[in-house]
Formats: structure tokens, C-alpha cells, sequence
């Protein structure tokens, strides 16, 4: 176990010095607001890579998918329809989205709502969903965090006043990340990347080489799965059954991730249209990793770590977003272990901190520059989102430790049907601009609707069987949301064309997209 | 002289949109959808590929696909200068 341990601390501190490191790394004036949070628009394909990849499959996604096909089974492997489909949607639309952000100076999704429809309500409605949607991920991230300290046994805890007892580990993590994201901003993040995926690539290619070896090949890891498991159960009479609620689980996932916060980060600081372009082709990659990390749920069943009574504390305690820890103690030599944990810690630092940074970015320039300070100097714009980045890490490392984790759970699964509220405004708005006013009654709808259906289930799903003649159709909330949504932006528009009339305020022309 | 031209608003604007026509190589983009689209298709366990079922690995395989499939549109982008 000391083994284990030594290895980890020793990659986590190069790590942090190497997050510190990252503000010389192509020095820029960090009291800019795009050069702290958006690392002056400078990164090349190779980076930009290193950088969505570590953003977008985060250390929750590797504890959470692998932990819900041990859990639940084949419907949790939609996550990987859902981590390809979404590059095609990324190759046609998003270059649009960085063109008119580079031309207009836009930084946050926010930003070009207020640009192309001029409308302030509109704007601070993307950037709460923004917000709100991003800060129980940053939690997740610090779960994700607590699981491998869990799983290294480091049971230091200090006495803190008005936070009870907490781990020394989680604390220093913390300020680690707080450390590095204040001074380095976006440049910081983007060094760990690389160090992180590099991690991440060889823990896959060992535990798909080893681990499979040593439990008998894949028929034999397939046979463990219970056979209601293995495939999505057939569909009842009447109803589109699990293979709906599949396709719709996906598909309202990949419409989302590209308008997260963070991703809108990620994307913005690439060097140009041509480098998001590659990376939708070279992407990929990662979703082949996430697609055997999923995997990993299915050894951890095979291998039996569940009944084994080391491991029971750790699922007492996180359930089983345990599996993938226990499997990598139980198959891994020590030393890999500790290998393994640092991949997933760092994977947790690194997108936490792009996090941080998007409500840094948000916040100041989509309600404390549009809303309470408007005539701040850039100086004071670039300090501001620098705290507000620290205090949304403050925010959710207090959320980790008064609440409990399914609260974060729950509020990430809505956070994903609220974002996909802002299509109608931001993705769809890259090709067609329909009234302000009634993008945003959509927008109130959607989530309204959305919120009440998950809401009725308890929090417990996101897929809400809708009765339409005769027929059960579970629809993840997300979408049946969206077309209502849809459907009050579209005719709104059309009842205002014909009746007041919409004045046209759209900052933005045609050739600024191309 | 063209500053003696009226200005006309929304209407000059639509025209400094470039002329698109519609080119045949952006409907590759849509073969990754339909290959995930109809699910009852891939959902099942024969025939299986070193003791993966045929849901596993036919999804696998869709990430490559979906790679590829952009290769091509990618080509002809670039070849416009775009």
C-alpha cells in the first residue's frame, strides 16, 4: 500500500508544479481576461486535443460510466453512441461558434447570445443555466477526488471550523487546484492535460491487456453479467421500450456537452476554425477509451470485488462508483496502482479547473459586466473572474462536505437537461435567429418541463415514459423538453413577426460565421 | 461613387452571405446517425467477437466509423479554403 501512495504523491506534486509552471508556459498578459481564462486563443491542434479530451471525459466519467454498467448494466453503455455522434455536430457547427466568438471577441456562450439578439434578459438566462449547470459537476469532480483518497486508505482528517472534520488530502487537492487555476489560468490546465491523458491512455491499455488476461478473456467476463443485463430488455406491447430511451439518452447528451461552460472554454481557445475542425476527426480517440473504460465495469462484476470484505467499506461509502477503484487494487500490482489513482485524480484537477475558470469567464462578463459593474477596466474584469473562479471551487468543495453526493448527482442530471434548454439560443441561433423574446419563453419552458419531469420521478431517472396513443414512449427529459421548447421559440416567433413586429439588434453578419 | 449608395440594411446584409451550394460529400456526415439510429438492430448477443457480444463491439466499431466519416468532408473543406 505504501507503495501505492509514494507513487501517487509523486505524480500528483509534479503535477501541481507543473500547474504553477504553466503561467511562463507562452507568457501572455494573465491580466486579460482572454489570456487568463481563455489562454490567449493560442492552442494548436496537439493541445487542443490534450485539453478538450482531459475536459470533456473527466475523472467522474471514468468512475460513473464504468459504475453504472455494473450497477445497471448495457443501458449504460449509450454513453459511447453519445461520445461519437457528438463529433459530427461538432465539425459542422462549431467552427461557426469560434469564428464569430474570434471576430466579435466573445468568450463565453453568453457573450454571442447577447451579439446575435442583443437581448440582455435572453443572455443572463444562457449564462445562469450556464452556471448552475457546471457547479455540481466541479463538485463530481472533487467526488471523483474522494473516491481514490478513499481507495489509497488516506485517512488523515483535520478538525475545521464550520466544516467539521475534513480530509487533509481533499483539502490539499483543493488548494492545489485553486493554486494553479489563479495564477496560470487556462495555460496551467492545459500542461496538466497532457500529463493527465497520457495517464489516463496507458492505465486503459494496461487494464484492457491485464486485467482480461487474468479473468479469462473476455467470454468469461461477459458470462459474469447477468443475463437481463447484457443487452437492453426487449421492448413491452405498446410501449418503444429501453432501445428509445437509449437513443434519446444519447442524442440529448451530445446536443448538450459542446454548450457546456467549460467545453465553450475549451473550444474558444483554440487557435483557429481549422484546429476544431481536426480534432472532431482525431477526438474520437478518447471515446474508444471511454468505450473500454465502460468496460471496466463488467471486469470489476467478473472479478467479484463487490463481496470481497476489504472492499466493503469503499461501497458503503460510495456505492458503486467503487467498482473501478476496488478492480484496480484488487488486479494491479502496488505501484500501478498508485499509477491508476493518479490518472484518475489528476482527471479530476484538470477539468475542474477549466470549470472554474468558464464561471470565472460567465459571471464576469455575462452579469458583473452586463449587470453591476459595466464600465470595469480589463485589469478589474480579469481579477474578478479570477475570484469568482475560486469561489465556485470554495463552493463545491462546501457542497461535497455539508451535502450528500446524490444531491450532486441529482443536480448534474438536471444541469444536463437545462443546457440542453439553450440549443434553441445558441446552437441553433449559429444558423437561424428566431425572436429573442420567444427564445426565452421556450427556454423557461423546456426547463420548467424538464425540471417537473425528473422531479416526478423523485430524481431517481431522467427517462420519462410519455403516453401517446396508447403508446409508452420513455424520452430522456432532456429532449421531449427540448421539443417543447422548440416548438414555443418557433411559433412565438412567428405569432410576433405577424402581430409587433421584431426589431432587429443581431451585432453579428453571415460572413462573420464563414 | 459607392458611398452615394443608399444604405439598405438587412437586406445587404443577406447578400454578403457567401454563395453555398449544396455538395453531395456532407451527407457522409450522416451515416454514423443512421448507423446508431435503429437500435433492435445491435441489440443483441450473436455474433460475437473474441467473446464480446455483437452490442459491444458493433458500437465500438461506430467510433471509427464516425472518424472516418468526417475525413472526407474535412478534404473537401479544406480544398475550398474554407
Amino acid at each position: 500500500m505504501n507503495v501505492t501512495i509514494a507513487v501517487f504523491l509523486a505524480l500528483f506534486v509534479f503535477v501541481a508544479l507543473l500547474g504553477l509552471f504553466g503561467s511562463r508556459w507562452r507568457a501572455g498578459d494573465l491580466s486579460q481576461l482572454h489570456e487568463w481564462g481563455l489562454g490567449g486563443r493560442s492552442f494548436g491542434t496537439l493541445i487542443t486535443w490534450f485539453l478538450l479530451g482531459g475536459d470533456l471525459y473527466t475523472a467522474y466519467t471514468f468512475i460513473a460510466v464504468p459504475a453504472l454498467m455494473f450497477g445497471a448494466g448495457a443501458s449504460g453503455f449509450f454513453a459511447v453512441p453519445y461520445a461519437a455522434l457528438m463529433y459530427p455536430l461538432l465539425f459542422m457547427a462549431f467552427p461557426r461558434l469560434w469564428s464569430v466568438a474570434h471576430r466579435h471577441g466573445y468568450i463565453t456562450a453568453a457573450d454571442f447570445v447577447r451579439g446575435r439578439f442583443g437581448h440582455r434578459g435572453l443572455a443572463l438566462a444562457i449564462a445562469v443555466t450556464g452556471l448552475v449547470a457546471v457547479m455540481p459537476y466541479i463538485a463530481l469532480q472533487l467526488v471523483g477526488m474522494q473516491v481514490v483518497i478513499a481507495a489509497l486508505g488516506l485517512a488523515w482528517r483535520i478538525a475545521l471550523p464550520m466544516m467539521g472534520n475534513v480530509s487533509m488530502p481533499l483539502l490539499a487537492a483543493f488548494f492545489v487546484l485553486a493554486a494553479f487555476t489563479y495564477t496560470s489560468g487556462l495555460r496551467g490546465t492545459a500542461l496538466i492535460a497532457v500529463v493527465k491523458d497520457i495517464l489516463v491512455y496507458i492505465t486503459v491499455l494496461a487494464a484492457i491487456i491485464i486485467i482480461p488476461s487474468e479473468l479469462g478473456g473476455y467470454g468469461k467476463i461477459f458470462a459474469a453479467v447477468p443475463p437481463s443485463q447484457v443487452l437492453l430488455p426487449p421492448a413491452p406491447d405498446h410501449s418503444l421500450g429501453a432501445g428509445f430511451a437509449y437513443a434519446t439518452l444519447a442524442l440529448g447528451s451530445l446536443l448538450a456537452l459542446f454548450l457546456y461552460p467549460h467545453s465553450v472554454t475549451g473550444l474558444l481557445s483554440s487557435s483557429s476554425r481549422h484546429v476544431i475542425r481536426r480534432n472532431a476527426i482525431v477526438l474520437p480517440a478518447y471515446s474508444v477509451a471511454l468505450a473500454l473504460i465502460a468496460l471496466l465495469g463488467y471486469m470489476a462484476m467478473a472479478a467479484g470485488v463487490k463481496d470481497m470484505p476489504e472492499y466493503a467499506a469503499g461501497f458503503k461509502s460510495f456505492g458503486n462508483n467503487f467498482a473501478v477503484p476496488a478492480l484496480f487494487l484488487h488486479m494491479f500490482p502496488h505501484w500501478f496502482a498508485g499509477f491508476a489513482f493518479a490518472a484518475i485524480a489528476i482527471g479530476a484537477l484538470m477539468p475542474a479547473s477549466i470549470m472554474a475558470i468558464a464561471c470565472g469567464n460567465l459571471f464576469t462578463r455575462n452579469i458583473y459586466k452586463d449587470f453591476i459593474n459595466p464600465n470595469c477596466s480589463p485589469q478589474a474584469e480579469a481579477r474578478m473572474a479570477k475570484i469568482v473562479a475560486f469561489a465556485a471551487k470554495l463552493g463545491a468543495l462546501f457542497f461535497v462536505l455539508e451535502l450528500q453526493t446524490t444531491y450532486a448527482i441529482q443536480l448534474q442530471l438536471l444541469g444536463g437537461i437545462w443546457i440542453c434548454q439553450t440549443v434553441p439560443a445558441v446552437l441553433l441561433a449559429l444558423y437561424v435567429r428566431l425572436d429573442p423574446r420567444a427564445l426565452l419563453a421556450g427556454w423557461a419552458a423546456g426547463v420548467g418541463l424538464g425540471t417537473w419531469m425528473v422531479a416526478s420521478l423523485a430524481f431517481k431517472s431522467s427517462t420519462y415514459p410519455l403516453h401517446v396513443l396508447g403508446w409508452t414512449v420513455p424520452c430522456y427529459a432532456a429532449v421531449s423538453a427540448l421539443l417543447v421548447n422548440l416548438l414555443v421559440s418557433w411559433l412565438g416567433t412567428v405569432i410576433l413577426r405577424a402581430t409587433v413586429g421584431t426589431p432587429t439588434k443581431d451585432e453579428t453578419v453571415a460572413a462573420d460565421y464563414a | 461613387m459607392f458611398e452615394d449608395k443608399p444604405r439598405r440594411g438587412e437586406r445587404s446584409r443577406e447578400r454578403e452571405r457567401p454563395i453555398k451550394r449544396f455538395h453531395p460529400v456532407y451527407l457522409t456526415l450522416l451515416i454514423p446517425y443512421a448507423f446508431w439510429i435503429w437500435v433492435p438492430f445491435y441489440n443483441r448477443i450473436d455474433p460475437q467477437l473474441f467473446g464480446i457480444p455483437f452490442f459491444y463491439w458493433y458500437q465500438i466499431c461506430g467510433i471509427f466509423l464516425t472518424a472516418l466519416c468526417i475525413v472526407p468532408v474535412y478534404y473537401h473543406q479544406e480544398g475550398r479554403g474554407k
